[in-house]
């Protein structure tokens, strides 16, 4: 279970040297298998927010507990999915997803099996000795989930991962995600500026505002999968946030208010 | 026909050069025509200059000295490379010193290197290690620096350690700036060398010395038959770091 306590954080802007404040008193719990999507405008510190929960960055005041252990600095058991994919391009995809089990000093004959397993679970079979290079976006995407996967993290963040696809590569990847998510049983920290998206995807959406970013909603999308993205039922549950956005927040002009 | 259109010039060129030496409009004791050059490669290959030191003892002694003195560079630019630009604190701290040393021309350390070394190997080799040394660090310091730090994230976030980061994320990473560093180490190693080899070097082996005894006798088409053979070898070189290049670069 993964539980983010009262966390907040403040940046010192370089030119003016004046203190803002990115996240006010964010407060949640993630249950262990959990689909949880993070919905809020571009620049309210969604990844700022995950990226603390990673424990690459630390933040001013609160706590992070990942299985009651607080999370100080980077370990294994937490997995992150970039905006901008991380493969590293010298490496073919089969040694890209054998990357962490070699750091790990797994054997080699061992972390490659392992490997092929998760090449096969992203269905990139056929692909592992392709550079990134070689290979479309959301074949990226797929290997990059593999990467995450095969250290066996008990959870996964990800940040916007499917942002710069195409609309048809990216509804391939939800479902995909859904599909290897439903096999790995993990806990999953989801942020999207989508709403559809994360309506799609989630078993809970929280939903931001804008700087400092707030929790304004928690919301429970009680939705069996496979989800039909134009039921009736899904498209309540959107307008509902999105109305919601736009009578709470700023939401709407997230560009009139960064300038 | 690609092949012959690039041989062109340098045929015509070759010609027009042998033609205004057989009219004797450029003396030949001062530039010996293409012919009496390569006749002279041939003597060189033969007879040797001085007699008996044959062009291909010259070319390996020279060989060794490149090798010995750019193996060092490497060794020393590339982990002071990955430092420098890794803990970014020492490389602000070093900048200064790099970049003094930086200018001071190779040739110009060889008095100094022949008072610490003596004349003779180790003296051409560290002046060849000047050479090669700053374009290897600095490339190096750009390569590093040009790796996404998302890499160096997602890396630590799969559990990389200090060493892994260096050997597997930092290095294969900067890698095609510090084969470019390594190829214009070479490049200025090989030309040093000679130079070098002029002044640092009477041990009787090398190209630079060749040319030099060649000079001392007034032999025009033998020096020009040593440079002409510089010129290769540094173009062989070249090409094999470019085909190792292709070979380990695949992912670029």
């Amino acid at each position: 279970m993964l539980i983010i306590d009262n966390l907040s954080k403040s940046f010192i802007h370089t030119s003016t040297n004046e203190s803002m404040q990115i996240l006010k008193d964010i407060n949640f719990t993630a249950e262990e298998g959990q689909f949880v999507c993070i919905v809020g405008p571009s620049g309210c510190g969604k990844t700022t927010l995950l990226r603390m929960i990673a424990g690459l960055e630390r933040q001013d005041s609160g706590h992070i507990y990942l299985n009651d252990k607080e999370i100080l600095s980077p370990v294994t058991d937490i997995g992150f999915i970039f905006q901008e994919t991380t493969l590293l391009p010298w490496r073919t995809v089969l040694r890209n997803v054998e990357f962490g089990l070699e750091i790990g000093n797994v054997p080699k004959k061992q972390r490659r099996q392992r490997a092929l397993e998760f090449v096969e679970l992203v269905e990139l079979k056929g692909f592992e000795d392709y550079y990134p290079k070689q290979i479309s976006g959301g074949m990226k995407r797929k290997a990059a989930l593999a990467m995450s996967l095969v250290v066996d993290p008990k959870i996964l963040l990800m940040d916007e991962p499917f942002v710069a696809l195409d609309c048809q590569s990216r509804s391939q990847l939800q479902e995909a995600l859904l599909n290897i998510w439903a096999k790995t049983k993990k806990t999953v920290i989801f942020v999207t500026h989508n709403v559809e998206e994360a309506v799609f995807l989630a078993d809970e959406i929280i939903c931001l505002s804008t700087r400092p970013a707030e929790i304004y909603r928690i919301m429970k999308v009680d939705m069996p999968r496979p989800r039909d993205r134009t039921s009736p039922e899904l498209n309540k549950i959107r307008k509902e946030i999105l109305n919601f956005i736009k009578t709470r927040s700023h939401w709407s002009m997230p560009l009139i208010r960064m300038m | 026909m690609k092949i012959l259109l690039r041989l062109l010039p340098v045929i015509v060129f070759m010609a027009l050069w042998q033609l205004m030496v057989a009219t004797e409009i450029i003396p030949e004791n001062r530039l010996p025509s293409p012919i009496n050059i390569i006749l002279g490669i041939k003597e060189l290959f033969v007879t040797g200059m001085p007699p008996g030191s044959t062009l291909l003892t010259h070319i390996a002694e020279s060989m060794k000295r490149v090798l010995a003195g750019l193996a060092l560079a490497i060794v020393a630019g590339l982990p002071l490379g990955i430092f420098m630009s890794y803990w970014r604190k020492l490389g602000d701290m070093l900048h200064p010193l790099v970049e003094m040393l930086r200018p001071i021309p190779p040739l110009a350390w060889v008095p100094i290197s022949i008072l610490w070394f003596g004349i003779g190997d180790r003296s051409a080799s560290f002046i060849i290690f000047l050479g090669a040394f700053f374009p290897i660090l600095l490339n190096t310091i750009n390569g590093v620096l040009s790796i996404k730090p998302r890499f160096i994230e997602a890396a630590i976030i799969l559990g990389a350690k200090r060493g892994n980061l260096f050997f597997k994320v930092l290095l294969p990473g900067a890698m095609p700036s510090i084969i470019t560093g390594i190829r214009i180490g070479v490049g200025i190693a090989w030309m040093t060398l000679v130079a070098a080899e002029f002044t640092g070097v009477k041990s009787g082996y090398g190209l630079g010395y060749m040319i030099m005894t060649a000079r001392d006798i007034q032999r025009a088409d033998l020096i020009l038959a040593g440079m002409a053979v510089i010129g290769f070898i540094g173009y062989c070189i070249d090409l094999i770091i470019r085909k190792i290049e292709q070979k380990l670069l695949r992912w670029v």
